[in-house]
């Protein structure tokens, strides 16, 4: 989904050729880029939007899966899903972090999100129907997920390439679960077989768009590539998770909603239809059927939490003062 | 002695179905604030909460399901009794309402069972019930760290948090007396060195009551008439909304394995 972090990127950058290419040199040596190395103004904006755009994607993304937690069918069921959707929380906390390394604050990352000018992985604007849909997300969207992370664990700037093995492992982890919540309704009742089939039909296309636009109209990919933030282009990334993830639907009997798909045995690749651009670029561009929703439910619980956050600062405050007192009364 | 031990049976089910409740109910409403709670560390903190209670009623359940030997699984009866056979405390099923009163919620119920599990822990007969005890016991310690903390802060903080956390004990101070009662089931595990008398713990729950509310500067209200009911599955209003909810999957779906 990350590679949509790069979309309207703005990697122009204004340091001398000889400053560059020193900088370019360090990449090409592979060595990791750290919060105080000099770097590009270019390779700093391009990574604060990423990161940001990446830890604005599991903060949005807790609601479409916690729609589903008061609902969940079975107690083991429950506390998974619980523990995923915590899971989240948890990596855009990493992320957050790891982006305020390179000088920029939760504070304003999150106004951004607020106010709708950040953006976040267009899956999470599809609503969650059924309790078939939390399968499909945890296999399909964090199996897309990990296939963009996992090169990730290899990019260039330090703190972003460790806080992803970490979010890695755990994607891995909800990935499984996922794909063994979809086998279980896929070797069930009928009617638990359909609900399978139903979000697989919904999930499968929003899930190959995770992977951003065609390599010829993603326009910043070529300096990300050269700065090692991006390894793989986003149509090498959506044929590795396609190849992937065919045989684990035809294992489980479920059918892939694409009626051109069809192994090639000359490319080793699974040919397919093209996608719905118009759909991405509506989504994309906030018209997606969640958007508005999801933009709503998250100011709607920042301004209702706005006293608690102010309380604990004014709370903080007044411990610090007393101390202070308490320290003179004592000198 | 086969009917006296059947009675016992019986009651030692029902007494450890109360516990499960508690934990099934509170972490169920703990679950609801996932994805909007007022900062994302607390986002983290809630689902910990909700996923210890869950936790523990899991163990619980499958627990008492044993002891019944109706070969009752942990989910059946988790999702399949009818609203009136739940027998959770009044306290736990309270809705969310703000941070206050789910803070607030927190705090007296942890600051009960904290010591009443460290009692079970110690001297419960029941050796399954004394290890579920023994964990739980750590858990809520941190629940009471964790709320008594933001009870703190909350009502040392600004004028309206002072406010709404007033409220919230105002609201909510009546329901505490309900965890001190000893429903006949609960007297009949008493009796059986099963579970400990409630009463055993009224004075560390005072004193930790006491001393947060003393930081906090909140007062305790006068309660006159005490809410009670919910170990008789006597519920409030909010109570089958809940379990419309908890319980839609199983009874849309019911006989599938999840």
């Amino acid at each position: 989904m990350y590679s949509q972090g790069l979309i309207g990127a703005d990697s122009s950058t204004t340091e001398s050729a000889e400053f560059l290419a020193l900088f370019q040199a360090r990449i090409d040596r592979e060595e990791k880029i750290e919060p105080n190395d000099p770097m590009p103004e270019g390779y700093r904006r391009t990574l604060v939007r990423q990161i940001g755009q990446h830890a604005h994607s599991e903060i949005v993304g807790m609601l479409p899966e916690g729609n589903w937690i008061t609902r969940a069918p079975s107690l083991r069921r429950k506390i998974a899903l619980l523990a995923k959707v915590q899971d989240e929380g948890g990596h855009g906390l990493y992320l957050y972090s790891a982006a305020e390394t390179l000088g920029v604050s939760r504070e304003q990352m999150t106004e951004e999100l607020l106010n709708g000018k950040a953006k976040y992985s267009s899956i999470f604007n599809y609503p969650t129907l059924t309790w078939a849909d939390i399968g499909a997300i945890g296999w399909l969207v964090d199996g897309a997920a990990i296939m963009n992370q996992i090169p990730l664990c290899r990019c260039s700037y330090g703190p972003y390439a460790r806080a992803m093995i970490r979010v890695c492992k755990e994607e891995s982890f909800h990935q499984r679960q996922g794909y063994e919540i979809m086998m279980a309704l896929a070797r069930g009742s009928d009617e638990l077989k359909e609900l399978a089939q139903d979000a697989l039909n919904r999930w499968w296309w929003p899930s190959l768009m995770m992977f951003g636009p065609h390599d010829s109209e993603s326009t910043h990919s070529d300096q990300s590539m050269a700065w090692k933030i991006k390894r793989f282009s986003n149509d090498e990334l959506r044929q590795k998770f396609i190849t992937a993830t065919v045989p684990q639907a035809e294992f489980i009997g479920l059918t892939v909603p694409d009626p051109n798909l069809r192994w090639n045995d000359e490319t080793k690749l699974y040919e397919h239809s093209d996608i719905d651009w118009a759909e991405f670029k509506a989504v994309v561009a906030g018209n997606g059927r969640m958007n508005r929703d999801r933009i709503r439910d998250r100011n709607k619980a920042h301004d209702a939490g706005a006293w608690v956050r102010e309380a604990a600062l004014a709370h903080a405050a007044k411990r610090a003062d007393r101390n202070a007192i308490a320290r003179e009364a004592a000198e | 002695m086969r009917s006296a031990a059947t009675s016992m049976e019986a009651a030692g089910f029902r007494a450890i179905l109360e516990l499960a409740d508690d934990g099934l109910i509170l972490g169920h409403r703990l679950s609801e604030w996932c994805g909007h709670a007022p900062t994302l560390e607390e986002d983290l903190a809630l689902a910990n909460m909700g996923l210890d209670l869950l936790g523990q009623a899991r163990a619980l359940y499958a627990h008492a399901g044993a002891i019944e030997g109706k070969g009752r699984s942990e989910d059946d009866l988790a999702f399949l009794r009818r609203e009136r056979d739940y027998c959770n405390c009044l306290l736990v099923a309270r809705p969310n309402g703000d941070f206050a009163v789910t803070m607030a919620r927190q705090l007296y119920f942890s600051a009960f069972m904290e010591p009443y599990w460290h009692e079970i822990a110690a001297h419960s007969s029941d050796e399954t019930l004394a290890g579920i005890a023994a964990k739980a016991e750590k858990e809520m310690a941190y629940h009471l760290r964790h709320s008594g903390e933001w009870v703190i802060r909350l009502g040392d903080g600004t004028d309206e948090s002072a406010a709404r956390m007033q409220a919230a004990i105002d609201e909510l101070h009546r329901y505490t007396g309900e965890m001190f009662l000893a429903s006949p089931a609960r007297l009949e595990a008493i009796a059986a060195g099963l579970l400990p008398d409630p009463e055993t713990v009224r004075a560390a729950w005072d004193q930790t009551i006491a001393m947060v509310f003393s930081a906090a500067d909140l007062t305790v209200p006068d309660v006159r008439v005490p809410q009670t009911g919910g170990r008789e599955g006597l519920h409030g209003e909010d109570m089958g909304h809940l379990l419309a909810e908890l319980q839609f999957m199983q009874r849309a779906y019911p006989g599938q394995t999840w």
